[in-house]
């Protein structure tokens, strides 16, 4: 994600750290361009203007110019204008009413708001909450229908409403259904309708109204073009929304619908949506999101995804292995790669490490490289037992065995053994010499680089 | 009459009747066109007739000028285009004044969109069988319930396949359009969209339908194992009928900015796109992203898609659109 903004971003960067003095025009130079990548990625173009005019002002100002690396403190002025655009903190539901909470979603049709509604509703059942979902879409067909069979999937009660009912006594009987059965938190999804459409406005009006909620939540999909300050606009005109929410952040949107919602809204955005599983919600970190868009990387998010998603027994386990100087074999090394892709894979991880370190990595896709991965686990599954444990008995007539039970030729069996062989060394280095000699050995030897 | 895109919203069953009072009754389409994208135009046409007010056409009329186009979601390389070929109009004709702007701005749009007018044609194949693709929420399933209400009233049998497998609900939202429609919805438990479009082609030959309509589960460009299986769904299907799918519809939200591209280019690198839908014109979006497309993957626009109610899907014009966007 915002791949394009920070590929363009780094490059006048680039441009600003080679420059020993700023004058007015390099810094006009430069801005230019930042307006221009900023535009590509869809940020709506009001809010451009007011971002260059704000950063342009503090670049001119004192603190850059008096900074003995000026092109440094353009940078630090760009992201924090670019971490304030975001929002300045991180923002959290606010859960603390009396119960039952109301969550009210709003957005455009398919913008994700009941997808986006199970996933909060699965957020905060892990966090020992009792949460009902219920919906008032009676325009969609089997919209309800959707909720209900994601609710039961999650194990969350869904309220039992159809769509031969009015959105505002859904809405009534809801609240009536929570307060008995005391609930903590409902989750009130609606139909999608477009901010100019008066009718369908005044409904959703009316059921804030009705439901009083404690946090409107406002769906955008992340995909949306400049016509996001429109949608924005007429929403928070309609209702006094508390958040925002952007859906689809794993797909290679530019991501500008982010700016310039939160610009025109006002409102944090609280969440993301970065996969279409009920487990894709993430809180979404201001900070976190400008270093990655100026290509600083975003290590934390990668720390906090490595903890939850690799085995710690599994990578414990290996860890000793090696330090007790046993060899590294290749059941251990398809565990590496099944690690590495349960982390998402190869282009998730590059997409959080910072721009040099992704450079250094190689120029491949993230994709190709998830491929790789996925046939060296195909080629070490056709491998017997004792093979894997002892690669130095496959031969030709072993190796023309394997290729044929992985679907793959000679010569990638080969190739496979000769990254697993590089791996063992490492692993080797690391038992000896610790991480840094690993780090200075891993330059360039990925699996799957070539 | 104003009330065009709340009809048969509510009661599936008076949707018939809805239908055949609108088809009577409707205003011309390039006034629904123009009434949809009202909203675009007088955001648009408020700035263009700013600029096309008269006066001199100087650097800071192209400057404004850019700033529109780029706000339209038109894009940078695309805008670029279209300045350079307006700049090209203005020296070779000799134009003055900011008035005869707008005549050049709207030629060279035109231009760059009408190779995309190419209709679609399902005379070539029975069954003919459609394959519709694109990101989630794009709005596929209910494009996918127009299409069958527009074929059916060209008097044409039609056989819907509920190949989302993955979206809960999906197949009962297929199913309410098919009750509406009257149109039969193959569907099956398994969660292989393969198979299920592979029975409703066969199904379609041994009762001799004349369209398949095969809706598929969205997804995004990036996740690498949803396209490949999206390929595999198509090579299935050529394996119940050659040559089929004899159209893949790729539908596109009209709110997508840049992205839009992308999505253009990844899905027809993995299954080549033969047409394109741009659904959802009704809202404030302007759908100025179809330059870029068309000058990045100029794939023809089949349909466009101008409100809720059923009949809300048109063949798309490029004349018309042009003029109703610029108007």
């Amino acid at each position: 994600m915002f791949e394009n903004l920070s590929g363009r971003l780094q490059g006048v960067i680039k441009n600003l750290r080679g420059q020993a003095r700023l004058t007015e025009q390099n810094i006009a130079d430069a801005m230019r361009e930042v307006r221009m990548a900023l535009l590509e990625a869809d940020v709506a173009l009001p809010v451009v203007k007011d971002f260059i005019a704000r950063v342009k002002q503090r670049a001119e100002g004192q603190e850059v110019l008096q900074s003995l690396t000026p092109g440094q403190a353009v940078i630090k002025v760009v992201h924090d204008e670019l971490t304030e655009l975001m929002g300045a903190r991180g923002e959290v539901l606010d859960l603390a009413a009396v119960p039952p909470v109301i969550i009210l979603m709003a957005g455009l049709q398919g913008s994700g708001k009941t997808t986006t509604s199970a996933k909060l509703a699965r957020l905060l059942k892990a966090q020992k909450k009792k949460v009902l979902l219920a919906s008032a879409d009676v325009y969609r067909p089997a919209a309800i229908q959707q909720l209900k069979t994601l609710a039961q999937s999650l194990e969350v009660e869904c309220f039992d409403s159809n769509a031969g009912q009015q959105p505002a006594d859904i809405a009534s009987a809801t609240l009536d259904f929570a307060k008995r059965h005391f609930y903590d938190v409902v989750i009130f999804d609606t139909a999608g309708r477009l901010g100019i459409d008066e009718a369908m406005m005044n409904e959703i009006r009316a059921l804030h109204a009705l439901l009083k909620p404690t946090e409107t939540l406002f769906v955008v999909d992340a995909m949306q073009g400049q016509d996001a300050v429109n949608t924005a606009r007429a929403f928070g005109e309609a209702l006094p929304l508390t958040g925002v929410v952007l859906t689809k952040l794993d797909g290679d949107a530019r991501g500008g619908a982010a700016l310039s919602v939160r610009h025109i809204t006002g409102k944090p955005i609280k969440f993301i949506g970065v996969s279409e599983k009920v487990d894709g919600l993430e809180p979404f970190h201001p900070e976190r999101m400008a270093s990655r868009v100026l290509g600083m990387g975003d290590v934390l998010s990668l720390i906090e995804q490595a903890q939850k998603t690799v085995d710690i027994d599994e990578a414990k386990k290996l860890a000793d292995k090696v330090k007790s100087g046993k060899s590294f074999d290749l059941d251990d090394f398809k565990m590496q790669m099944q690690q590495m892709r349960n982390m998402g894979g190869i282009g998730a991880l590059m997409d959080k490490l910072p721009g040099q370190m992704a450079g250094m990595a190689g120029k491949i896709s993230g994709d190709a490289g998830d491929k790789a991965i996925r046939r060296i686990e195909g080629i070490i599954n056709s491998m017997t037992p004792l093979e894997r444990r002892k690669p130095e008995v496959i031969k030709a007539t072993r190796k023309r065995r394997i290729a044929d039970g992985a679907g793959v030729h000679v010569q990638e069996v080969n190739r496979m053994l000769k990254q697993f062989e590089e791996a063992q060394k490492m692993m080797k280095m690391f038992s000896k010499g610790g991480a840094s000699k690993l780090m200075r050995a891993m330059q360039g030897r990925f699996p799957g680089l070539r | 009459m104003f009330n065009l895109f709340k009809k048969d919203k509510t009661d599936p069953a008076d949707a018939p009747a809805a239908i055949t009072s609108q088809e009577t009754s409707s205003p011309s389409w390039t006034e629904r066109l123009k009434r949809s994208l009202s909203k675009t135009r007088n955001q648009l046409g408020n700035q263009l007739a700013g600029l096309f007010g008269g006066g001199k056409i100087d650097e800071d009329v192209y400057e404004e000028l850019e700033t529109i186009l780029l706000t339209s979601d038109v894009g940078v390389n695309a805008t670029q285009t279209l300045l350079e070929d307006i700049r090209g109009r203005v020296k070779r004709q000799s134009l003055n004044d900011t008035t005869q702007l707008k005549q050049a701005l709207k030629e060279a749009m035109l231009d760059l969109l009408q190779p995309l007018q190419q209709p679609l044609s399902t005379s070539t194949h029975q069954p003919f069988i459609i394959m519709l693709v694109g990101v989630n929420g794009a709005g596929k399933t209910t494009t996918i319930g127009k299409l069958a209400n527009l074929f059916q009233a060209e008097g044409k049998s039609v056989l819907i396949a509920a190949g989302d497998t993955f979206r809960a609900a999906a197949r009962e939202q297929l199913q309410a359009w098919g009750e509406r429609n009257r149109v039969h919805v193959v569907s099956n438990q398994s969660g292989d969209a393969a198979a299920v479009i592979f029975d409703a082609v066969n199904s379609a030959r041994a009762k001799n339908i004349d369209i398949v309509l095969a809706d598929t589960a969205g997804r995004l460009p990036t996740q690498l194992n949803l396209m490949e299986e999206i390929a595999k769904v198509k090579r299935v299907i050529g394996k119940a009928m050659p040559e089929a799918p004899h159209e893949i519809l790729l539908v596109l939200d009209a709110n997508t900015g840049q992205n839009a591209v992308m999505q253009v280019m990844a899905f027809d690198d993995a299954l080549k796109v033969s047409g394109l839908v741009l659904t959802k014109l009704d809202g404030t979006a302007k759908g100025g992203v179809i330059a870029a497309i068309a000058q990045a993957r100029p794939i023809p626009i089949r349909y466009i898609g101008l409100g809720e109610s059923i009949d809300d899907l048109r063949t798309f014009d490029a004349a018309e659109f042009v003029e109703a966007l610029l108007s």
